[in-house]
């Protein structure tokens, strides 16, 4: 009995061996295969985090240039948020979402889409209207790196989740399934030893206990033999019962 | 002749604003500001100018915009003052500077009206130099025509609206081309109204609106390239008046870029200079877009014409500073009053320019303000 380790509760025929076999193997390579995903997936996490890194500096910088071209802006022409605000009326920045597929697993990723021509490009007519403009470019290309930061850090969480669990899945494999299922073929192979070693042994019972009969019958013969010498002439009483164990069947084993 | 009686009604308010103008800021408080490591200091260096504590009680951070309403408030408290004591020709004076700032209290409370907007926050929104008795009944208007019956009815803008527009016109149109086209009106009436003046305020204002309406019709042709303003409707906003009437204004009415711009400007020899930019010129744009350079890279051509047109407006800035403080060298006359108030409002936007800068931790850029005296 291999009593170290959980194995599973089956009974130990040879059917059984070779299911348990065929399921380590398969055990095996699905460890295999998902260790390969978790690496796919940790090199683009990396990658990932890399270009996160990046994007949150850029965002930075370009968030800075984009606040102090308001500032350029409310130097030439005042406060013109209200304006703008009501004559905005389409959005002329949208985000499309689109789907990428990483070793298995869907990304979101987010696309910029936009439009030219705006509703408010007569904003500063009088005064400072390039200022607004440069303003509206720059702020565009700040919302167009939260765009991409945004792809960037909604991949890296998905991804970080979808690691997660695949770690999960590999160490389960590596340290609860794969040994299970070994604990279990050394069970079944030992119970199959065990029943071999049992088996042989009652065999060899068997033959004892047929030589000491053999025996038996041989002693028993000599003395009846013996005393008819003796006796010599014994009347036959009808039939000796007693004679039938002299009678040896060879069929009979036991 | 007016010399000899103009102390008689404007003597005292005249000695006022040119106390006034003895309090706006130097050159020299002016580097002082620009020292400031944050804007605790910046308060701290206001504090011993004319400004005195008109921070002290906002509790900290300050935002700039605090500062520029704080300041432009100090300012009209001055303006109102001055307005206050004023008789007649000043007073009317007076009251077509203010008309300048109802026109963009009325298109602010058109463009919220159509939206339907909530009145109070407009009101809130609206420049206290513009604000007269019956602005918010303008707020009650709920469709165009009726909104263009009060406006003629309550504003004292209504000639402009009357010359320049029909109802229909106020839903058709868009507001920026109301703003401008009824701007043009007021710059070309007070031109007339300074004209009747005579004598040397005729002089000091006509030379100031005419500087006025010539950028404005400079600045117009420039911001309307690539956009839907028609060249006829670009020409219809130019004010009749100025240094570039009639030849340049036409000339600017055809223009498609910003050199067909500078030929049209070409007959005036002080707005020649604007467009030249020369390796003495302020280096405001060359910073900008430096800076830039790396995110913009893909439209570089389309930059190139603004951050032009960025040191235009500054230059235009300028030249306005140096044309109000020549204000200030003639007597006896009203040109000072409007030239303070420019000063001033020149004041407060290199202030929070200033404190901008401070705020954003750009002091490369800190200089680029137009100092006034």
């Amino acid at each position: 009995m291999s009593g170290a380790g959980p194995r599973e509760n089956i009974f130990p025929t040879r059917m059984a061996l070779t299911n348990t076999k065929l399921r380590l193997k398969g055990a095996q390579t699905g460890h295999s295969l998902l260790a390969k995903k978790r690496d796919a997936l940790t090199t683009r996490f990396r990658a990932i985090l890399r270009r996160v890194d990046e994007a949150k500096r850029k965002m930075g910088r370009v968030m800075q240039l984009a606040s102090f071209s308001l500032a350029e802006v409310t130097y030439a022409t005042g406060d013109i948020a209200y304006l703008v605000q009501e004559q905005a009326k389409t959005a002329t920045f949208r985000v499309k979402a689109k789907q990428e597929n990483v070793s298995g697993v869907v990304l979101p990723t987010f696309e910029v889409d936009r439009v030219p021509g705006t509703d408010f490009n007569l904003t500063g007519l009088g005064r400072g209207g390039q200022q607004v403009i440069r303003a509206k470019e720059v702020y565009a290309k700040a919302v167009e790196t939260l765009v991409e930061l945004a792809s960037l850090q909604t991949a890296f969480m998905i991804l970080d989740e979808v690691i997660r669990a695949t770690n999960r899945r590999v160490n389960a494999i590596e340290h609860v399934v794969i040994p299970r299922l070994e604990n279990t073929i050394k069970y079944i192979l030992s119970e199959l030893d065990e029943m071999d070693r049992e088996e042989f042994f009652r065999l060899k019972k068997v033959q004892g206990k047929k030589k000491r009969d053999a025996e038996t019958a041989e002693t028993q013969r000599r003395l009846l033999e013996e005393t008819q010498e003796s006796v010599d002439i014994t009347p036959e009483l009808g039939g000796g019962g007693g004679d039938l164990l002299s009678s040896k069947d060879e069929d009979v084993i036991f | 002749m007016e010399a000899l009686f103009f102390n008689v009604d404007n003597g005292f308010l005249e000695g006022i604003v040119r106390g006034y103008k003895a309090g706006l800021l130097t050159q020299n408080q002016y580097s002082n500001l620009t020292q400031c490591e944050t804007i605790e200091d910046f308060r701290t260096q206001l504090s011993a100018t004319d400004y005195g504590n008109f921070l002290a009680n906002e509790s900290l951070p300050i935002s700039t915009s605090t500062i520029a309403d704080k300041a432009t408030q100090v300012l009209v408290d001055q303006f109102n003052f001055l307005r206050s004591n004023a008789v007649a020709p000043l007073s009317k004076f007076f009251d077509y500077i203010t008309y300048a700032y109802m026109i963009d209290n009325v298109i602010l409370l058109i463009t919220g009206t159509l939206h339907e907007r909530n009145t109070q926050e407009l009101l809130e929104r609206c420049h206290p130099l513009g604000v007269f008795e019956t602005l918010p009944a303008l707020c009650v208007a709920t469709n165009v025509e009726e909104l263009y019956r009060t406006a003629l009815v309550e504003t004292p803008l209504a000639p402009y609206f009357r010359e320049c527009f029909s109802a229909s016109d106020l839903d058709d149109l868009n507001i920026e081309i109301i703003r401008n086209t009824l701007y043009k009106a007021y710059l070309e009436d007070f031109y007339e109204f300074c004209g009747t003046l005579g004598g040397p305020t005729a002089e000091v204002m006509q030379r100031i609106l005419a500087f006025e309406a010539d950028r404005r019709s400079i600045n117009i042709a420039i911001n309307s390239f690539g956009t839907e303003l028609s060249k006829e409707r670009r020409a219809e906003l130019f004010p009749s008046i100025g240094r570039l009437f009639p030849a340049g204004n036409n000339a600017l009415a055809r223009a498609d870029d910003v050199e067909q711009v500078r030929q049209a400007c070409e007959g005036v020899a002080e707005y020649r200079a604007f467009f030249e930019s020369g390796p003495g010129s302020r280096g405001r744009a060359q910073n900008g877009n430096d800076s830039q350079a790396y995110l913009l890279d893909d439209n570089a051509d389309g930059l190139g014409d603004s951050s032009g047109a960025a040191e235009l407006e500054d230059r235009f800035f300028a030249h306005e500073v140096h044309l109000n403080k020549l204000a200030f060298l003639q007597q006896f006359q009203y040109g000072v009053f409007y030239a303070y108030l420019k000063l001033k409002e020149q004041e407060i936007r290199s202030l929070t320019w200033i404190a901008e800068c401070i705020a954003q931790d750009a002091r490369d850029r800190i200089q680029d303000y137009i100092p006034t005296f």
